[in-house]
This record gives C-alpha cells, sequence and structure tokens, in this order.
C-alpha cells in the first residue's frame, strides 16, 4: 500500500491524548488538498488513532513500541526515514517542540532533502509562508495586530526534491475537527541498536500550582524589571487577587532559574490567548510577544515609557511595578 | 575520544559552533533585493545563543585538560565572531567562508560543519540550541547525523564522566535525564552556563591569535554540495498597530486596569 500525500508527525502522551498541535498540523495538511497520514510512535500510538482520525488522518502509522521513549529522537528518525522510502510523501510536517525538532533534523540530514522551521501556512507542496523575527531587540516598535511582533511574512518556494520537512510555528496551528475513519496501518520496521544510542533515564515535572497557563483567563507575566526571583511572589498575589489567573514569564527570568521554564512565554515557551495579559517588567521583545499576542486585551506596566512593549499594550503604564502591583492587590482586595 | 586518536588521560577535546548574526543590539538587518538579510561586519557579532557553549567548552577544558576549537561558517566578516571566542580563551578557530555558501541552508552548512569538523579527532561538539537570526533548532541534529553520532540536545545542565555525556534536556513540564557515550555532540540552552565577560587584554589579545581560514576547496567540497533547496519570492511587512492608552498618574492607573479588568469580565 502506498502512501503518497502530506503526513503529520504526532505528538501524544503514553495515553493516547494527542497534542493540540498535532491536531492542528493535521488543520493545515487537509488544507493542502492531498491524502493526509499521519505518523503516531510509542506508547499511545493504537489509543492516538480516532483523535487523529476525527481530526483528518485518512491513514495512520503506528507502532506502540516504548523504544521511542526510551531512547529519544533516532529510532523515531529511521523509522520515519524508511516509511518516507517506501511511501514516498510530498511533505512531511512537524510541530515546533524540542522532540519534534530532533527527529526532523536528523531525518533531513538522513533524506537530504528540504526542511523550513517557523512556517506560518502550507501554500501548496512547493511554497510555504515563514514567519521571520528580525527585531530582536527591546527598544524598537515591532508590529502587533495585523503580524507577528517585529516579524515579516516570508514566502518560500521549496525547490529540493521530496518529502519536503516543514516545522510550524505552534502559534499557527488551530485545531479543527473533521470527523471520519483513518485506516491503520502498523509499522513493522526493525530498529538497529546503533541508532538506540542516546538514552532517557529519568523524567522530572516542575509544574507550579494554579490554573494551567494555556487555560488561565488572566495571565500576569513577569521580567526582568522584577529585579528579582523573591519578588515574583507579587505576581502570586497578583494573580489570587484576580482569581483564574496564572504567572508567566519571559526568558532571561526562567534563564536566571528564577522561575521554571514551564512557565516560559514566548517563541521557545508557551503560546497563551487570555482575555487579559498583564505584562510586568517586560521590554516586550519580539520573541516574547509572539507567545501572547493573541490575547484579547494587554496591559503593561513598565518603568520606560519608551518600552516597546507599549507599542502592543491597550493600556500601558509608566511606573516601578513594585509599587504599583502591592497597589493593585490592595485595590482588588478592598472590592 | 573519536577515531581512536591518542589522548590525554581524562581530557576532553571539544568542538564548539559560533555563528555570525546580525547584532542583537545594533541596527536590524536589512533585506536585499534577492531577499537574503545583508549582514556587515559593522552591525553584527557573535550570535549571543553560542556564548553558553563557549563557556561551558573553556570550563570543561580548564577542569580536565584538553583543548577547544571554535568552529564558523559565514560570510567575510564572520571572523569578528571568532575574535570575541578566542578573547573566552578559546585554543583554536577555524573559520569557512566561500561565495557558493551565500544563502546556505540548514543542510549546506550542516555539510560543511560536518566536513571541518571531521577533520580531527575530538570527543565533544557543542551547540546552541538555536540561532537567534535563522532560528531553526535543527541545525545541530542534523550535524550529528551527518557525523554518525549521538546528540543530546536543549541541555539546561552539561556532565562528563568516563566517557559519557549526562544532561538535564529542557521539556515543557520539567525536565529530562538523558545520557550518550561520547563522542557526541549536545545543544546547550542559556541555563548551561554564564558566560564570564572576557577582559580587555583579552579581547585585544584574540586579535593577534591565528584564525584557520577555509574555502569549499579545501574541504573536497563544490558549489554543489551547498547549493540551496529552497527560494524566497516575497517578503511581506506587517502594518504597525495604533498604540493603546498611556498612563502616568499611579492613583488613574489602578483605575484603568480595574475598570478593564472590569470589561473582560474576569473579576
Ligand atoms: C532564539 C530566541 C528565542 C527567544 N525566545 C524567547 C521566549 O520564548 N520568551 C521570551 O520571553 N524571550 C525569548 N527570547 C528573549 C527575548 O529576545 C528577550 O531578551 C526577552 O524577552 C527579554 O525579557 P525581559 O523583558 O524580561 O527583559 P528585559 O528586556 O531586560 O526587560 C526588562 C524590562 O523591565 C523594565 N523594568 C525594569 N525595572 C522595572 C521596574 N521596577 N518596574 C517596571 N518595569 C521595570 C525595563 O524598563 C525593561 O523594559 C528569545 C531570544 C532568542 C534569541
Ligand atoms: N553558520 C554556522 N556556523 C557555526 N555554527 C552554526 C551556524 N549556524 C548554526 N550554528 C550552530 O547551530 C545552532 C542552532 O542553529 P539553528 O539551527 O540555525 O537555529 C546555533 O546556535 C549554532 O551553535
Amino acid at each position: 500500500m502506498s502512501v503518497p500525500g502530506v503526513w503529520v508527525y504526532a505528538e501524544h502522551g503514553p495515553d493516547g491524548t494527542v497534542d493540540r498541535s498535532t491536531l492542528g498540523l493535521l488543520t493545515k495538511a487537509r488544507a493542502v488538498g492531498r491524502e493526509v497520514a499521519a505518523v503516531s510512535l510509542g506508547a499511545g500510538a493504537a489509543a492516538s488513532v480516532p483523535a487523529l482520525a476525527d481530526h483528518g488522518a485518512a491513514t495512520v502509522f503506528v507502532d506502540d513500541d516504548p523504544v521511542y521513549a526510551e531512547w529519544p529522537g533516532e529510532p523515531a528518525a529511521y523509522v520515519l526515514a524508511q516509511l518516507a522510502a517506501d511511501h514516498r510523501p510530498d511533505l512531511l510536517l512537524f510541530g515546533s517542540s524540542y522532540d519534534a525538532r530532533d527527529v526532523a533534523g536528523r531525518l533531513q540530514a538522513m533524506l537530504g532533502t528540504p526542511l523550513v522551521a517557523n512556517a506560518e501556512h502550507v501554500l501548496d507542496v512547493d511554497h510555504v509562508r515563514l514567519v521571520v523575527a528580525l527585531l530582536q531587540t527591546p527598544g524598537r516598535p515591532g508590529n502587533l495586530r495585523g503580524g507577528i511582533g517585529g516579524a515579516k511574512l516570508v514566502d518560500v518556494e521549496l525547490t529540493g526534491r521530496a518529502p519536503r520537512i516543514v516545522l510550524m510555528r505552534p502559534q499557527a496551528l488551530e485545531a479543527e475537527r473533521h470527523g471520519g475513519h483513518a485506516d491503520v496501518v502498523r509499522v513493522d520496521v526493525a530498529i538497529p541498536d546503533a541508532r538506540k544510542r542516546t538514552r532517557r533515564r529519568a523524567r522530572h515535572e516542575e509544574q507550579g500550582e494554579g490554573p494551567k497557563l494555556e487555560d488561565a483567563r488572566v495571565v500576569v507575566a513577569g521580567g526582568r524589571g522584577l529585579g528579582a526571583a523573591e519578588n515574583f511572589r507579587l505576581l502570586d498575589e497578583l494573580a489570587g487577587a484576580i482569581g483564574n489567573a496564572a504567572v508567566g514569564a519571559t526568558r532571561p527570568v526562567v534563564d536566571a532559574g528564577w522561575t521554571p521554564f514551564a512557565m516560559q512565554i514566548g517563541q521557545t515557551g508557551k503560546t497563551v490567548s487570555p482575555d487579559v495579559y498583564i505584562a510586568v517588567g517586560i521590554s516586550g521583545a519580539a520573541q516574547h510577544i509572539v507567545g501572547a499576542k493573541d490575547s484579547a486585551r494587554i496591559v503593561a506596566i513598565n518603568k520606560d515609557r519608551q518600552a516597546p512593549i507599549f507599542q502592543y499594550a491597550d493600556l500601558g503604564v509608566v511606573g516601578d511595578a513594585l509599587t504599583i502591583v502591592p497597589a493593585l492587590v490592595e485595590e482588588l482586595g478592598r472590592r | 575520544m573519536a577515531d581512536g586518536s591518542p589522548h590525554r588521560a581524562g581530557g576532553v577535546d571539544v568542538v564548539v559552533l559560533a555563528k555570525f548574526v546580525p547584532n542583537p543590539s545594533g541596527a536590524p538587518p536589512e533585506i536585499g533585493p534577492d531577499f537574503r538579510l545583508t549582514r556587515s561586519e559593522a552591525n553584527a557579532g557573535l550570535d549571543p545563543s553560542d556564548e553558553p557553549g563557549l563557556e561551558l567548552a573553556v570550563s570543561l577544558v580548564e577542569a580536565r585538560g584538553g583543548a577547544v576549537t571554535v568552529v564558523s561558517v559565514g560570510a567575510e566578516g564572520a571572523v569578528g565572531a571568532l575574535w570575541r571566542a578566542l578573547a573566552y580563551g578559546v585554543d583554536a578557530a577555524v573559520l569557512v567562508e566561500d561565495d557558493a555558501l551565500a544563502g546556505a541552508d540548514v543542510l549546506a552548512t550542516a555539510t560543511v560543519l560536518a566536513a571541518t569538523i571531521r577533520r580531527r579527532p575530538f570527543d565533544l561538539i557543542i551547540a546552541g540550541v538555536e540561532s537567534t537570526d535563522g532560528g531553526t533548532g535543527t541545525l545541530p541534529i542534523a550535524l550529528a547525523e551527518l557525523l554518525d553520532l549521538p546528540a543530546a540536545t536543549f541541555a539546561r545542565r552539561v556532565e562528563i564522566e568516563d566517557g559519557t555525556v549526562t544532561i538535564e534536556r529542557q521539556t515543557s513540564s520539567g525536565y529530562d535525564v538523558v545520557d550518550c557515550a561520547l563522542p557526541a555532540l549536545v545543544s546547550v540552552t542559556a541555563a548551561a552556563a554564564v558566560p564570564r565577560y572576557p577582559s580587555l587584554r583579552e579581547t585585544i589579545q584574540a586579535k593577534k591569535k591565528p584564525v584557520e581560514r577555509l574555502s569549499l576547496a579545501d574541504l573536497g567540497l563544490t558549489a554543489e554540495d551547498v547549493r540551496a533547496t529552497q527560494r524566497v519570492t516575497a517578503v511581506e511587512i506587517a502594518p504597525e498597530k495604533e498604540p493603546g492608552e498611556l498612563v502616568e498618574d499611579e492613583t488613574y492607573a489602578l483605575q484603568r486596569i480595574v475598570q478593564l479588568l472590569e470589561e473582560a469580565k474576569v473579576l
């Protein structure tokens, strides 16, 4: 059986719960107008089939082997290379998670085919539209509602041979149910021991308390302007005073160890779209803004009236966060 | 150690990658008529994403012996990025530059890096996770495949012991502990090491250190080996958004924030 067309690399949990980004990839794949297939590897693969089918996969390649979790990256790339050689798809779509990048990057080198990252749309099998963030600097105005913060949209023609590999921006992905049934193809590829080289020994969770960032109606995000790790407590208090609010952070703050990575918002972190986004002591770099730009309302508190964040804010407050946030908590408490 | 090379006991020979990018704190790069980013020495330098890797490389070798070589594939002017790396205390620098590399994509760049690195034995390659300008985040893993190496990526902590590299790999909800045998490639996040600040003296002396310059021909490669497989056909700049309301008076600001929260019906 040969399944050409557009393939989606599926990411899912061990219970088969499919990542939202994968479901969004299927929507993008369907828009191309060719046969759509998904490749689902690792524990939970079989259980992931109904959701993949419901979002438009007509075929799902399945392998439940735990090998993919124990030896991350390389076995999955090896299997995809074999499947691609057998079935000759036109396009392989990936998300932008670290796992997806590891599989896609190794696969590209195995196949010698083109790869583009940060794609916003797949126009057809030869053309994709990308987002290029050219202005990474605070201190410069960017663009928001019309486009992506400080970024340009670039159309790229893929001229190399198939299968072309496309990594989609998580922000570009929207899951849409389609309804349908998928043919299941069991993957029957023996993975050589030489491809089992990098081993996962343990997993550690570092989740915070309260509502999840992605689900909260209000996100209070803090940046370097908070000055010290202990001042993040002010944001916890503000989130508590508002209710159904979660606390997020910028990358420098995560890198400095003030907050866990699970709280990072932006290009390399999470994407949020709450009813209200409150940016506290955040300069407004393009890589941060892309993770919050779809928020319905943006409030910014920054002591520098030139801060680029004010370009994006519906309401900008010029002042010291360390006095304004406690005053706001008090004000909300009085009500 | 790769290739069974003779080796100092316990020492590690590290290759660290360094990319030359438009200066993040300088004027933004322009898009030329061919849709490529124009780069010049004046507004470009070492990618800040590569600094933690350089720090890690230098401190590993300081602790256990060995040598650090920095490698960059770039345009003329990328030597500025290498001077910065040399100021960190890197032992040797290699720069590959060739007109045929203009517009090189990830796989082409990885091919050139692989050909460069393959010439000498090494234990560990260190890369950044994502370059500031290109930002595919896939070059390091593609390079590992071309060199037939295991890779441990997105590391926020790296340790080497008994020929094994163990990392803490960043995940969306915490971290994983991942390991593989040397020789290997690791890509590191900014959390992996805090870059030192080279002194003025080190910065001046770095410019006197030799940089080995190679062309594609020196590596046995041709323009065909690095031919781009993609072409930009259009660039569109999104319109700017009108700025919102700006408030400086604290009492009024508090009122306005509360009003906005009420309008959004989140209180
Ligand atoms: C490839 C790549 C990926 C990236 N991915 C991300 C990402 O996912 N997420 C992310 O956030 N960043 C990311 N970045 C980093 C990004 O470019 C910025 O460096 C970062 O967002 C800046 O964080 P910040 O606003 O906390 O810090 P800064 O830029 O240092 O801003 C601090 C702000 O606080 C203000 N301030 C200081 N004191 C006070 C006070 N007392 N009260 C009020 N305001 C005060 C200052 O005026 C300033 O505007 C990425 C960068 C690269 C190159
Ligand atoms: N031209 C280059 N020369 C040397 N190293 C590079 C080059 N391009 C990318 N790298 C390395 O690969 C990492 C990831 O790059 P990228 O895949 O472009 O996001 C960077 O942080 C660098 O360490």
